[in-house]
């Protein structure tokens, strides 16, 4: 049997039911269109911490004090601080592909300007610390590597402040108090916008770590050393390099804790990712649920037509056709029913996403990929569903069939 | 002369809970090119069965049925949907169309499902002829339900003849039909036969019997008698006679 006729016997099938067709493959088409949707939706998400983790840079690795309880209690960044800048310089001397080193202190304060006022976060980081970051000052330069050795105060800061304290004004060259004490403002850093999870990262006042410790929190500990590597393959190498430098230098003896925690950035990633691969897994399998009701729908129907045909498939038999030629018809039956659901399906999915993404504002990604495989997958649902109907079909006894009222 | 269909001892049981139901008991019989056989029987005769092993059907459990010189007692589903295929063609009593399927389209059906690839239009081409030999060419487009039932008894013929089958069996094909149509349609298989074609028919009807050539009587799953037809009806006369009479009728006032 031709495998043309076949698909024109199938057609014309389900062209003469079509309120039937339209409701089964409306099944599929909800279905293949709530995986679409969902998993264009977690995707987005997904990408955009990724992009949020790029963020900190490439091939970074962040050592964090204070990892260690002391006498039972924690203290907080700062008090419990391990880290000093000798750790840093150790660091930076002796590690292999270092390229780039910013010991950094970060403390909340009030901050003024003129007559308006505003809490923020202020770093003190090294010059190093914008590459590092890949965090561009966009209008005036950072502060020199003399103002860090001197401590000097001079600030770079975000596009936030620069809106609540400045009005949009270019603030270069003006003078904001933080504490009380008069710093200089040297540059504004690029926008970043929201992150993740809705902090603005715009938020931010960028000083020199020495000042910081100096002249603003009058520590001698650092809260954190980021570190950057020339290769992402000397990530996991360096990172027990720098664990047993500093083991050394704080003389911790086998078998006791590390007083710091050494983070490198592919793990921070990984860590985030892992959240939302499982958001879009989970969304994704409750579309997936409903991909499986479509497909059941497609074999009750079949099953339905299977009965409803039984004399025709007695005359097919009568008249020579095999029982693969009755498999075929009806499987293709099914396989049309759930590709065309399954296209039509795809498009309401794409169109739902991108809906999403101009009127809710919803980061949304469909890959071809995830198209491919909800087309691949619908039609997989057609012959998996379609199976047992059409081989119920195609085992009939012709007498029996062509007997059947 | 060829034997179109040489049966030697064929048995059929059927196997049902307890019971076994001795359906045919050792039924011998040879049928000959251009022969126009009846096969009749009360209900629970073996007919049935019998037909239903002529036509490939159904196998039977003991004997040797041979058609057109192929021992087709051994073979397996696919191989007899394909001597079905090629040299039998059926006419059911119910004509057992496809319905919303154009007459011509019906005819190809036995087509679709032979081996040899034809083109749509070769299909169409043989269709037709096909159509025309039971003068049915103008109704080609026509649904089953816009047919008579005489009609749509020529479209089955039709779709029987499709494949140049080497005999033509028909399961009470006037069973449906009112009884000039029943003489209609023996004319026609009447005709199909002086043109050498074998046919084999099931009835319970005698007269549609004297139609034939040659009646088998079956009882109890074996054949009791076995007669030529001595006065034979034909039915294009009896259409003729119909007519006459009929026309006799309305001169009446």
């Amino acid at each position: 049997m031709r495998a043309w006729a076949t698909l024109r016997i199938a057609l014309r099938a389900l062209l003469r039911n079509k309120m039937r067709t339209v409701l089964t493959m409306l099944g599929m088409i909800i279905g293949v269109s709530a995986v679409i949707a969902m998993v264009g939706i977690g995707n987005g998400a997904k990408s955009q911490i990724e992009a949020q983790i790029a963020n900190l840079g490439e091939n970074v690795i962040l050592v964090f004090s204070g990892s260690t309880a002391r006498g039972g209690v924690h203290g907080g960044w700062g008090s419990a601080g391990t880290l000093t800048i000798d750790d840093a310089d150790a660091i930076q001397r002796e590690i292999y592909g270092v390229v780039g080193i910013s010991p950094e202190v970060r403390s909340g304060s009030q901050i003024i300007a003129g007559n308006q006022n505003w809490n923020t976060q202020v770093l003190g980081e090294s010059t190093g610390y914008f590459d590092l970051r890949k965090w561009p000052i966009v209008e005036g330069v950072s502060y020199t590597e003399q103002d860090q050795r001197s401590a000097n105060k001079v600030a770079v800061v975000g596009r936030t402040i620069t809106e609540q304290l400045f009005a949009g004004e270019d603030p270069i060259g003006k003078v904001l108090r933080i504490r009380n004490i008069p710093f200089v403002i040297t540059g504004v850093l690029l926008s970043k916008g929201l992150s993740v999870s809705g902090q603005d990262q715009d938020d931010v006042i960028v000083i020199p770590y020495t000042t910081a410790m100096k002249r603003l929190q009058g520590v001698t500990t650092l809260r954190t050393i980021n570190v950057q590597m020339l290769k992402p393959t000397l990530l996991a190498t360096a990172q027990q390099q720098i664990i047993e430098l500093l083991r050394q230098r704080h003389r911790i003896g086998p078998g006791r804790d590390d007083d710091f925690t050494v983070r490198n950035q592919q793990e921070i990633a990984d860590m985030a990712t892992a959240q939302s691969k499982t958001m879009t897994l989970l969304l994704g399998a409750i579309a997936g649920v409903s991909l499986v009701v479509g497909g059941i729908g497609i074999m009750n129907i079949m099953l339905v037509s299977v009965t409803e045909r039984t004399r025709e498939i007695g005359i097919r038999m009568a008249v020579g056709a095999h029982g693969r030629d009755i498999l075929l018809q009806f499987l293709i039956e099914a396989v049309t029913l759930s590709a065309i659901g399954g296209i039509i399906g795809i498009g309401l999915g794409v169109g739902t996403s991108q809906l999403l993404a101009a009127k809710m504002n919803w980061p949304t990604l469909t890959s071809p990929s995830s198209i491919v495989i909800a087309f691949v997958f619908s039609a997989a649902i057609g012959i998996f569903f379609g199976f047992y109907p059409a081989q119920k079909a195609s085992r009939l006894d012709p007498i029996e069939a062509l007997r059947y009222e | 002369m060829n034997a179109v269909i040489q049966l030697d001892d064929i048995h059929k049981t059927y196997h049902t809970g307890e019971f076994d139901v001795h359906a045919v008991r050792g039924v011998s019989l040879a049928i000959h090119q251009g022969e126009f056989v009846a096969v009749m029987g009360a209900s629970g005769s073996g007919k049935s069965t019998l037909m239903n092993i002529l036509g490939c059907l159904d196998r039977p459990t003991g004997g040797r049925y041979s058609l057109d010189g192929v021992d087709v007692s051994e073979l397996n589903r696919d191989e007899l949907a394909d001597i079905r295929n090629r040299k039998i063609g059926f006419v059911f009593q119910g004509f057992n169309l496809l319905s919303r399927t154009s007459a011509l389209e019906n005819v190809e059906l036995p087509m679709l499902y032979t081996h040899h690839h034809l083109s749509s239009h070769e299909l169409r081409e043989r269709a037709m002829k096909s159509l025309t030999i039971v003068s049915l060419a103008d109704r080609a487009d026509h649904h089953p339900s816009q047919l008579s039932g005489g009609q749509q008894q020529r479209v089955a013929i039709a779709r029987a003849l499709i494949n140049e089958p080497a005999l033509l069996l028909a399961d009470e094909p006037t069973g449906n039909l009112d009884s000039r149509t029943s003489v209609e349609i023996m004319g026609t298989l009447q005709k199909l036969n002086d043109e050498g074609i074998t046919i084999v028919m099931v009835t319970h009807e005698l007269d549609i019997a004297h139609y034939t050539k040659r009646n088998v009587i079956m009882r109890d799953g074996k054949v009791v008698t076995d007669t030529l037809v001595t006065n034979r009806l034909s039915a294009e006369e009896e259409l003729r006679r119909l007519q006459q009479a009929q026309a006799e009728v309305q001169l009446i006032p």
